[in-house]
């Protein structure tokens, strides 16, 4: 193909007004501003959001598969973290 | 989305539970991680069977996880015919896009044409995080060398084709893609989801078009039933050979990138459809369809399959002008596309002197 | 908005001005819709069809009104589908072929700067339902406006090839731009009604637009020049009566059927 490809970009859309911007897919596009417009004539047609970020996908770093085990499995074990760690009487009331 | 949302959801084709939350797929986020790159063989034997248990175990594969070669093959193969599908699918419609009857159909069948596009694109997004870009499917798909459905190319003759391919070729279509929703590649799944989510207008569509016409005039009845007459066994082929010749099924169920196979799904489609074809008065084309107490199925005729190699080898009625119609909209797009990257560059550029000289 | 120093147009006036925006919403939209399917790139499949959608909605709303305002039963449908060309009231310009994706988006810009001018105007007028109307599709065609500038503006500085095409593409539309400013009868009607706004308000924040795009996109502003056209008056091209024939063909071919 001699025409130069539009480069990729990811798309993340806040759904509504107090949620957070979620990734919903990606599309190709020249610049920051096109990738605005696509995404809106692509991601926004069924009123899906009420605000657009879009990203090139080449600045986007994401962790490695073969990290999982050191990124996330270290977590696994610290259980007081999570509040039902404690054991607190049921007449024990507001915590 | 919960099954009971999806189409047919309650009939024989179930989806598990598929938590939209998680309806991300991160594409550009390196398609290859390195795992899967030059991977020793002494270690694929034991990356094969990790892969084999996560699919096992309904976990989905992503992107950047090591899986085997023949799976990364297959999944572009289809992904990549599922979009160009989609994309050549635009055509036989979009003709009546012009003379559609009245305002709201010409709305409706925009909006419709306009959905096929868009899922044309996220398909292409889902093959693109298996590391093939969207220029080389297109590539393919213009020099005549990719797949796409047999379906588009026949022709739409009369505006009752609008009705019976909402109606039927949809109808196939969203039996088809149903299953996906939970096929092991994750990016794949999620597309699915989006895209039966959108298409349930398309089938009601059709035949809102259809019962329209087959309550109509008797010219309008008569041109439902052509519609029908034509379009019947096109779609029954749409699910593919029968079993017995399907090159692919076997392997595609082990991988859970197919969930039923293709007769299956074939039967299950006739079985849904036969009766709304009797809601509507018309017939459909097959003498020997009648239904079967003992198996609580329709049975049906012997499908012409020498009909169905034909048009896969592209002497359908209407291959030409569908890839014609890509080819020029590609070469017409040319200067238009260079022109925009272009222009890109230079404010690019402008951008960086600026920097510069501050 | 009190309409106290304003005197009522003739109902003919009024049916007219409305028919006359209708009509360009749909001939427009029904332009843009050629498009699907055929776009130099998917993205901008979809993003045509979007405004083709926006303008056949406007056309919808404009022509239910209109009917209503004719008081013969008709509905938006025999409206659009059993007029004949010289009862279209839309502008030239629109009817103008595609040509190719810069033409087209050329044409985009002139006409949705130009409609955003008058639903501006129109929102806060002296007919509700036309004020109502007109604040819809203000927000439709502010978007249109953005679409069609930005590919304006990188046509226009992209390259060479992509320069010259648009820069044609304007020469040969621009003279059908003078019918946008020409107040004839119906519009003196209805500016004295307190509907419409003055064609040469409206003319000039259109011509600070579009200049403003111009330059922006490296392109010359074409002179001004005499029109022959006059097809909010019902004087059209050639173009509208095979456009018209393509689009009304079932409803002609099968008369008093239901689709």
């Amino acid at each position: 193909m001699t025409s130069p490809d539009w480069p990729l970009f990811e798309v993340f859309i806040r759904s509504r007004s107090g949620l957070e911007h979620k990734h919903v897919g990606s599309l190709h596009a020249v610049d920051a501003r096109m990738a605005l417009e696509h995404a809106r004539d692509v991601y926004t047609r069924r009123l899906e959001g009420v605000s657009i970020w879009v990203a090139r996908s080449s600045d986007i770093a994401a962790s490695d598969p073969l990290d999982a085990d050191a990124f996330f499995e270290p977590a696994r074990d610290k259980v007081y973290r999570h509040p039902t760690f404690y054991a607190i009487p049921e007449e024990v009331k507001n915590l | 989305m919960t099954h009971s949302e999806l189409p047919y959801a309650n009939s024989c084709v179930r989806l598990g539970h598929y938590d939209p939350e998680l309806a991300v797929y991160t594409q550009g986020l390196d398609s290859l991680g390195k795992d899967c790159l030059q991977t020793p063989s002494a270690d694929t034997a034991a990356l094969t069977a990790r892969f084999d248990a996560k699919v096992e175990r309904d976990e989905k594969i992503e992107p950047k996880e090591w899986m085997p070669d023949a799976y990364r093959r297959t999944l572009v193969r289809q992904i990549s015919q599922h979009a160009h599908s989609e994309i050549v699918g635009m055509l036989p419609e979009g003709n009546w896009i012009t003379r559609a009857p009245t305002l709201r159909r010409k709305a409706v069948l925009i909006a419709k044409v306009q959905d096929e596009g868009g899922h044309g694109m996220y398909l292409y997004s889902a093959a693109e995080t298996l590391g093939v870009s969207r220029d080389e499917l297109v590539a393919q798909l213009l020099a005549g060398t990719a797949k796409y459905s047999s379906i588009f190319n026949y022709p739409t003759l009369t505006w009752a084709d609008i009705g019976a391919i909402g109606w039927l070729v949809d109808g196939a279509a969203i039996m088809n893609q149903i299953p996906i929703c939970r096929c092991s590649y994750g990016p794949y799944a999620r597309a699915m989801v989006r895209i039966c989510r959108e298409e349930s207008f398309h089938q009601r569509q059709g035949f809102e078009i259809m019962m329209t016409l087959a309550r109509g005039t008797p010219a309008q009845r008569a041109m439902a039933q052509d519609a029908l007459n034509r379009w019947w066994w096109p779609s029954v082929m749409m699910f593919g050979p029968s079993d017995a010749e399907s090159q692919h099924t076997a392997q595609s169920m082990r991988w859970k990138i197919k969930r039923f196979t293709n007769d299956e799904l074939r039967q299950h489609f006739i079985d849904v459809t036969a009766p709304q074809a009797d809601f509507l008065k018309l017939t459909v084309p097959d003498p020997e369809l009648r239904w079967d107490e003992a198996t609580q199925h329709y049975r049906c005729g012997e499908i012409d399959w020498s009909e169905f190699h034909r048009v896969v080898k592209g002497h359908g009625p209407c291959n030409r002008e569908r890839l014609q119609a890509r080819r020029s909209a590609h070469e017409q797009g040319r200067w238009v596309r260079e022109a925009a990257s272009a222009y890109a560059e230079k404010t690019r550029a402008r951008a960086r002197r600026l920097e510069e000289s501050a | 908005m009190s309409a106290s120093a304003a005197s009522a147009p003739s109902e003919d006036a009024r049916l007219r001005y409305v028919l006359r925006l209708a009509d360009t919403s749909l001939i427009l939209g029904q332009r843009l819709a050629e498009w699907v399917g055929h776009a130099p790139a998917l993205e901008e499949d979809l993003g045509l069809a979007n405004i083709a959608l926006d303008l056949i909605g406007q056309a919808r709303l404009l022509l239910s009104y209109a009917a209503e305002l004719e008081g013969r039963g008709r509905t938006e449908d025999e409206l659009a589908f059993l007029r004949d060309a010289p009862q279209f009231l839309n502008l030239t310009l629109v009817e103008q072929p595609n040509g190719d994706f810069g033409r087209t988006l050329v044409r985009q810009l002139l006409v949705s700067a130009f409609q955003l001018e008058l639903y501006e105007a129109l929102k806060t007028c002296a007919d509700a339902r036309l004020a109502e109307i007109a604040a819809k599709a203000l927000k439709e065609t502010r978007y249109h406006v953005r679409y069609s500038a930005s590919w304006v503006v990188r046509l226009g500085d992209g390259t060479a090839q992509s320069h010259a095409r648009v820069q044609d593409a304007l020469d040969e539309l621009w003279p059908f731009t003078g019918e946008l400013f020409a107040e004839d009868d119906v519009d003196a009607a209805m500016v004295a009604a307190g509907i419409a706004p003055r064609a040469a308000a409206v003319q000039a924040r259109w011509s600070a637009r579009i200049d403003a795009v111009l330059t922006e996109a490296t392109l010359s502003r074409p002179a001004d020049s005499v029109f022959p056209w006059h097809g909010k008056g019902g004087v059209h091209t050639e173009h509208l009566g095979y456009m018209l024939a393509e689009m009304q063909f079932l409803q002609r071919a099968y008369p008093g059927a239901e689709w």
